[in-house]
């Protein structure tokens, strides 16, 4: 579903202190499967996920998702893809302090023009399923962890993507809210979805969800 | 704690339609009492010319700031050739056109 | 269409939720944003419905007023000047005025002495303006004393206090008998304060006043359109105070401008960035921002204007009582009738309104084009 090809991203090119975070990449992530990304931190893993999510753009390299190079697109038609198809959770969730967690959830929408109800209804769906309908109305800093975590992936999904990113998910997590997290990951593949994530936590790792581990070290594939 | 369908952004509605009342209301004023400043111009006017009248009452601190229209270049400095404006009144008030457009005979 | 509606909507929700979540700054913001525009409205109505009462009222001025001047000082003038006046060609009448300045020490205040044209009063009676009556607390049936400069007490009685409506051009008048007159302020008989004309062909009035000029050298005439043209520029943004507290507006402007242009917080930009990365492109960010300084210059601007009417036309320009009324007592109950310059206003709404949102986008445009995933590394 998604193609990568001779991918290399650098930071401060051209400057003293250029690097270097991903050195050719090819892979080819599979629709309706759980892909994880494994590697120590400076891998490029998190480089690499917002190159597959359309957050940045790699230096060399191409990117096709579903057939279609996207490599080359302007700003403009990129986000419209990124909104359409990506759904992103955040190491550090990255939600709006101050607005309730619902609100947070229809933000990705907002720039769509749905009506009012019909998002708003959407949106009280998705935190009903991930067992937070009594936490609609709270201000996203009140709740824990946990719960802020399932706010950002019910987020992801407001716009119905076809893949859920999501990096680092169960680092701030303990193993309860941990496992916990893995079942939301059975529900989305069930649901049909594609997902991709960076970890280095072996619980994660080693999940039976897991269709595929891929590993990267100094910005190179080596499984 | 906030009901459904209570929008922050209504609030601003709210405000703004608040606002837009109070600044229609002007327009609205000032064409309901149309007629009665009218009619009270034309009071003023015939009082004007009865009274042969040449200035507005605004300010009664000087003779050149009651009758700004009767002063000539040397009013303002009736004191002293140097006096500066002690007026406050005097900087709402520029010198009558004629003084600043020409000169005749006697400064005018 | 509708979805557009509905986009524009959404980015209200979110940046009137922003500002709630700082309500006192943002609360203060649009209050001294108000006052602001109260300020600069009140003064715009009232200089422009003083102009154009002047205008209208003074149409009803002396064609030709001629003064008198001895050593750059006003002279009283002689009754033959009178005469000589009748004999210019183009004069089709001729009055001799008596009109004079008095302080009353009781009130500290100067009143306007006048000899009316027709229905004076009979000997020991006046007429006063409301100003007077309101400053001595007299009213008709009531007798007031003035002294004169020969130092002797005249006693006179009010038949009648002129309306409250005319105070703009009566608030400080006492008309009374010209035997009165004469002799309160020791005015020979053949003396006058100056000579009014009425011109048969008013299309010749200039030609009458350089007659005059010529024949008679220490005659000053003043014509009517001089007289209008004296208060067309009253009050204009070019004088004094008004010029100080323009200026001071404009400065408060560009304080209030540079504070939302001087840059972003780290919270802000922390917050835009998410935005960008959950979906946002860049011109929906800066739509967002743009309402909300839309919504408050707009809010402030219709409440400071509809605030700045009430006060010029309702309250009498209270507040600029302190400006207008510098060190004489006698201030005019300002009855002025409501005019409304639309042009006036739209340039008000112009330079106010326009300035202070694009003020509010321009800090965001660098954190609305930079790239999202920034936002992952924070």
């Amino acid at each position: 579903m998604i193609e990568l090809t001779g991918i290399r991203k650098a930071f401060n090119q051209g400057r003293e202190n250029e690097y270097w975070a991903l050195n050719g990449i090819d892979i080819a992530i599979d629709a309706e499967k759980v892909t994880v990304l494994r590697g120590p931190s400076g891998s490029g893993k998190t480089t690499l996920l917002t190159i597959v999510g359309c957050l940045s753009r790699p230096t060399a390299g191409r990117v096709r998702l579903k057939d279609q190079d996207i490599s080359g697109l302007p700003e403009r038609f990129l986000t419209e893809i990124r909104r359409q198809t990506f759904g992103f959770v955040f190491q550090q969730f990255n939600l709006v302090r101050g607005l309730a967690a619902i609100d947070n959830v229809m933000l990705p929408a907002y720039p769509c023009g749905l009506p009012h109800g019909e998002l708003r209804g959407r949106a009280e769906e998705l935190l009903a399923m991930l067992r937070l309908g009594h936490r609609r109305d709270s201000r996203v800093e009140w709740l824990s962890g946990g719960e802020q975590q399932r706010v950002a992936i019910a987020r992801a999904l407001i716009n119905r993507p076809q893949v859920v990113i999501a990096d680092e998910p169960t680092a701030n997590l303990d193993t309860a809210l941990s496992r916990e997290f893995l079942g939301i990951l059975e529900m989305l593949r069930e649901q049909g979805k594609t997902v991709l994530l960076t970890s280095h936590d072996p619980l994660v790792v080693e999940a039976s969800v897991v269709d595929r581990v891929i590993g990267l070290r100094d910005g190179r594939i080596i499984d | 704690m906030k009901p459904p369908g209570n929008r922050a952004g209504n609030a601003a509605f709210a405000l703004l339609a608040v606002a837009l009342a109070a600044f229609a209301a002007t327009w609205l004023d000032a064409a309901v009492s149309r007629d009665r400043a009218a009619a009270r111009t034309a009071a003023n006017r015939e009082l004007v010319a009865a009274l042969e009248l040449t200035d507005l009452c605004l300010f009664t601190e000087a003779r050149y700031t009651r009758h700004p229209s009767q002063a000539d270049l040397h009013t303002a400095f009736q004191d002293h050739p140097r006096a500066l404006e002690h007026f406050p009144s005097g900087s709402l008030l520029p010198p009558p056109a004629i003084l600043t457009e020409h000169h005749g005979r006697l400064g005018r | 269409m509708a979805a557009w509606v509905a986009k524009q909507r959404y980015l209200i929700d979110y940046t009137v939720a922003s500002l709630l979540r700082r309500k006192g700054k943002n609360l203060g913001l649009l209050v001294v944003y108000t006052l602001l525009i109260f300020m600069l409205a009140s003064v715009m109505l009232f200089s422009h419905a003083v102009r154009r009462e002047a205008a209208q009222l003074l149409e009803g001025a002396p064609e030709v007023v001629v003064q008198r001047m001895v050593a750059g000082r006003h002279d009283l003038v002689p009754g033959d000047y009178l005469e000589k006046m009748g004999r210019i060609r183009g004069v089709q009448a001729q009055r001799g005025r008596l009109w004079g300045y008095y302080y009353d020490p009781v009130v500290f205040a100067n009143y306007t002495f006048m000899v009316p044209v027709a229905e004076a009063p009979q000997a020991g009676h006046i007429a006063i303006g409301e100003g007077i009556a309101r400053a001595r607390r007299a009213g008709p049936g009531d007798v007031i004393s003035f002294r004169s400069y020969s130092g002797r007490l005249f006693e006179l009685t009010v038949d009648k206090v002129l309306p409250a409506e005319s105070e703009i051009v009566s608030a400080d008048l006492v008309l009374l008998s010209e035997s009165d007159f004469r002799a309160f302020f020791g005015i020979a008989p053949n003396l006058y304060t100056d000579i009014s004309l009425r011109v048969a062909n008013p299309k010749e009035v200039r030609k009458v006043a350089q007659k005059i000029a010529d024949e008679l050298p220490d005659a000053r005439p003043i014509l009517r359109e001089e007289i209008l043209r004296t208060y067309e520029s009253i009050f204009s943004w070019r004088e004094g105070i008004v010029l100080v507290l323009l200026a001071g507006a404009i400065l408060a402007f560009a304080i209030l401008a540079w504070e939302k242009a001087a840059g972003l917080s780290a919270e802000e930009k922390r917050e835009i960035g998410i935005l960008k990365a959950i979906g946002w492109e860049t011109s929906d960010v800066i739509k967002m921002k743009f309402w909300e300084g839309a919504l408050i210059s707009l809010a402030a601007f219709l409440l400071g204007y509809a605030a700045a009417y009430l006060h010029i036309f309702r309250f009498s320009a209270a507040f600029l009582e302190p400006v207008l009324k510098g060190w004489s007592v006698l201030y005019p109950h300002f009855d002025l009738a409501p005019s409304i310059d639309g042009l006036q206003v739209a340039t008000l709404f112009f330079f106010t309104v326009f300035p202070y949102t694009v003020a509010t986008i321009v800090p965001i445009w660098r954190a609305a084009i930079t790239d999202p995933d920034a936002v992952m590394r924070a």
